[in-house]
C-alpha cells in the first residue's frame, strides 16, 4: 500500500527524517519495497538538524533509518487514502482468516490420519 | 477427525459474518478520525489518520509533534520541558517507531 503511495509521489519535494534526528529536503527519485529511498538534489531544511553533505547532491536512504517523511498536503487525494487503507485491512484480514483455517484443517486432517494409523 | 474440520469451517463463517473486531479492525474504525499516536523516544502525534497498514506506517493529515524532554535546572531539581513541533500538511510516519495509536473524539479542542 504505501509502496505504491510513494511511487506516486516520485518526482516531488519532500523532507524525510531519519531517527537520528537529521532532517534531509530533496526530490524523490525513487523508493522499492522496503520503502528505501533515492533522494536527488538536497537541500538544507533545519539548519541545525541538517547534516554537513555540501559534497553530495543525491543520496540513498535505507527504509529502516527513516522516522518520518513529510509530505505536501496537496499530494494525496485523503479520501482515496483512507479506501485504501480499508481494504488493505478488509484483506490481510481475510488473508489471515484462510491461513488460520488453513492451518487448522491440516492440523484437524494430520491428527485424523495418525489416528487411524494408531487405532490399526 | 471430520468433526474437527467442520467446526473449523465454521468458525471461519462465524468470524467473517461477525466481523470480529482485532485491533486492526479497531485501528480501522479509527480512519478519517483524529487520533493520539505514542511513539518511542518520548514523542507523541496528534492528527488525522488517512492510512495505514499492518506494520503500523501510517500516513498523518494536520498532525502535531510532542517531543517531551527532560531539562534540568541546576538551581533547582528537575524541569520537564516539552518541545512541540507543528507539522502542518501530511506526514508519513514509519510504523516501526510506533507504540500505540489511540482514537480522540474528533470534537475534542487541543
Amino acid at each position: 500500500l504505501f509502496y505504491s503511495f510513494f511511487k506516486t509521489l516520485v518526482g516531488k519535494d519532500v523532507v524525510v527524517e531519519l531517527k537520528n534526528d537529521l532532517s534531509i529536503c530533496g526530490t524523490l527519485q525513487s523508493v522499492d519495497q522496503y520503502l528505501n529511498i533515492n533522494l536527488n538534489d538536497i537541500s538544507v531544511t533545519d539548519p541545525n538538524k541538517y547534516p554537513h553533505m555540501m559534497s553530495m547532491k543525491n543520496c540513498f536512504i535505507r527504509g529502516s533509518v527513516v522516522r518520518y517523511v513529510q509530505l505536501p498536503a496537496d499530494e494525496c487525494d485523503t479520501v482515496e487514502l483512507q479506501n485504501a487503507a480499508r481494504k488493505e485491512a478488509m484483506q490481510s484480514k481475510s488473508v489471515a482468516a484462510t491461513a488460520s483455517a488453513a492451518a487448522a484443517g491440516g492440523g484437524g486432517g494430520g491428527g485424523g490420519t495418525g489416528g487411524h494409523g494408531g487405532a490399526h | 477427525c471430520l468433526k474437527v474440520m467442520e467446526s473449523a469451517s465454521r468458525q471461519q463463517a462465524l468470524a467473517s459474518l461477525a466481523s470480529i473486531e482485532e485491533p486492526m479492525d479497531l485501528i480501522r474504525v479509527s480512519l478519517d478520525e483524529i487520533v493520539h499516536v505514542k511513539m518511542r523516544n518520548e514523542r507523541e502525534l496528534r492528527g488525522r489518520l488517512h492510512a495505514f497498514d499492518s506494520h503500523l506506517n501510517m500516513v498523518l493529515g494536520d498532525v502535531e509533534e510532542t517531543v517531551t524532554t527532560l531539562e534540568i535546572d541546576e538551581e533547582t531539581y528537575e524541569e520537564v520541558y516539552k518541545a512541540t513541533k507543528r507539522t502542518v500538511p501530511m506526514l508519513f510516519v514509519r510504523g516501526d517507531g510506533v507504540i500505540l495509536v489511540s482514537p480522540i473524539g474528533s470534537s475534542q479542542a487541543a
